[in-house]
């Protein structure tokens, strides 16, 4: 009797177990929203409220002003230097200006911003950092290099989704000068690069998130693994990163069930010329099949085809302003009504790379959409 | 005429072997400049740059292979003077107008200069 009542006690003691510890634990894995879970297929955030750009601040150097997408951009500055006494400086005071802006145009005020994600190519990440302390809003940094805009847009539209947030603000910079210098070499060194090499946009873009409102809603993303095929001449960063921008794609229609048809435009975030082809060819292999006109990347897109660019832009500042200026300007427009950007990022440190190692990158898939 | 002809020559054939350096070998820049420098070092170690800028003048002192074959030219001078101590003491002997002119016009210019980017 004792031993039944015993193994009956046990019994019990294990279901309760199974209840308590088991049951919450399945819970953290599939975070929902509304009624449906979150997490589709593998690596898929499907958002059933679509959190709303409410807002984007564009921010452009010299360079990029005389390129094709001028108009799109809030801010033109014709000096490289921003009147401020380093290059590194200057990116910081971009990216201030750029949340600045955005915040502006959304009517609101720095102290209703919950939270800002940011992240750049800077060591240590300064240029957000600082860019936080003038804000004075609670923050997170983020290092995703190039894929840091659209690491911060996924998150934060995660942070919307699920409530944790009211109004989140993403933002990202890159300079020319900057960028050149932390990873190759400085510009007034006046090394030779090779066609393959790409320009660094120069440039900071931010944009503000929320529940609800008017402007371009946010449907899904796809946070991407790190693909590394052993390239390791950082003067073939699209090479590098194209396999990438592959893998995160493919999940992305794999995740969903759709095809590539679904979206009027798949925009890559700086593959460049050579790395754009190789991506192309390389979804082709994969039997994904991306019309000419669908597939895009911002590298190509922000300059124009005589400005001496080399293979064509990238760095954090690429993705960031052609996404929140020139795309979410045509989805407004109602141009174009469901676009995916996939913000590429080439994870390697000038370190790594003068010590022989191959360079891993990543790519993160955001789905905006916009019904007029 | 023909001096011009052969420093050309000469000079063109030294900045081909750099860009092949830098295209075919994937060799960085700065190891390319390295390599280019310890290459002028080794021939005049062997008595062979001095007959070079013999045959093509500026061709052969101008490209970064001239300063290796200066550095070991200091160093063997001052070492014909003061022994063995002056392989360390005189190998920036000869170079050292264009290491000190590089130093101070460098600042010189950082003072009233702003880079471009």
């Amino acid at each position: 009797m004792l031993i039944l009542l015993l193994v009956f006690a046990a019994c019990i003691q294990k279901a309760l177990w199974r209840k308590i510890m088991l049951e919450p634990q399945k819970n953290l894995f599939c975070v929902r929203g509304g009624n449906k879970e979150m997490l589709q297929g593998h690596q898929t955030w499907v958002f059933a409220n679509k959190p709303t750009i409410i807002a984007t601040g564009t921010v452009v150097g010299p360079f990029e002003a005389q390129g094709p997408l001028a108009e799109d951009f809030d801010l033109l500055h014709g000096d490289l230097w921003l009147g401020q006494p380093s290059f590194e400086k200057a990116e910081k005071k971009m990216l201030e200006e750029a949340c600045e802006k955005a915040i502006d145009k959304a009517g609101l005020q720095k102290k209703d911003i919950q939270f800002f994600l940011s992240g750049d190519l800077m060591n240590q990440i300064i240029s957000s950092s600082f860019t936080a302390r003038t804000l004075a809003v609670p923050y997170l940094g983020l290092f995703g290099a190039c894929s840091s805009s659209m690491e911060g847009l996924a998150l934060g539209a995660l942070l919307i989704e699920s409530r944790a947030a009211r109004y989140v603000l993403c933002g990202t910079a890159s300079h020319n000068a900057t960028v050149e210098k932390q990873f190759r070499y400085p510009t007034e060194y006046g090394s030779q690069k090779p066609p393959s090499a790409q320009w660094t946009v120069t440039g900071a873009g931010a944009a503000i998130l929320c529940p609800e409102g008017e402007g371009p809603r946010i449907t899904c993303a796809t946070i991407g693994r790190v693909v590394d095929m052993g390239v390791s001449d950082p003067f073939n960063m699209g090479a590098a990163m194209a396999p990438a921008a592959v893998d995160t794609i493919t999940a992305h229609f794999r995740d969903l069930n759709i095809a590539p048809d679904r979206y009027d435009l798949i925009a890559t975030g700086d593959l460049g010329r050579v790395g754009h082809h190789i991506a192309a060819d390389l979804l082709a292999k994969h039997g994904i099949e991306i019309p000419a006109e669908i597939l895009t990347d911002c590298g190509l897109l922000i300059y124009r085809d005589d400005q001496p660019v080399f293979s064509g832009g990238s760095g954090c500042g690429c993705s960031a302003v052609v996404t929140y200026g020139h795309l979410v300007n045509r989805l407004r427009k109602g141009e174009l009504k469901k676009i995916l950007v996939v913000a590429t990022g080439a994870l390697l440190s000038p370190l790594s790379y003068q010590q022989n190692e191959s360079i891993p990158c990543i790519a993160h898939a955001v789905s905006i959409e916009y019904i007029h | 005429m023909e001096a011009y002809f052969w420093a050309f020559v000469v000079g063109g054939l030294i900045c081909v072997i750099g860009q092949l350096l830098l295209d075919v070998g994937k060799y960085t820049p700065a190891h390319t400049m390295s390599i280019l420098v310890v290459s002028g070092a080794v021939l005049d170690g062997f008595g062979l740059y001095e007959p070079l800028i013999d045959f093509a003048g500026a061709g052969a002192t101008v490209p970064i292979t001239s300063f290796g074959n200066a550095l070991v030219h200091g160093a063997m001078a001052e070492a014909q003077r003061s022994g063995l101590v002056g392989i360390i003491t005189g190998i920036f002997e000869v170079t050292s107008a264009g290491i000190s002119a590089a130093i101070i016009f460098g600042f010189m210019a950082s003072l009233f200069f702003k880079s471009k980017g």
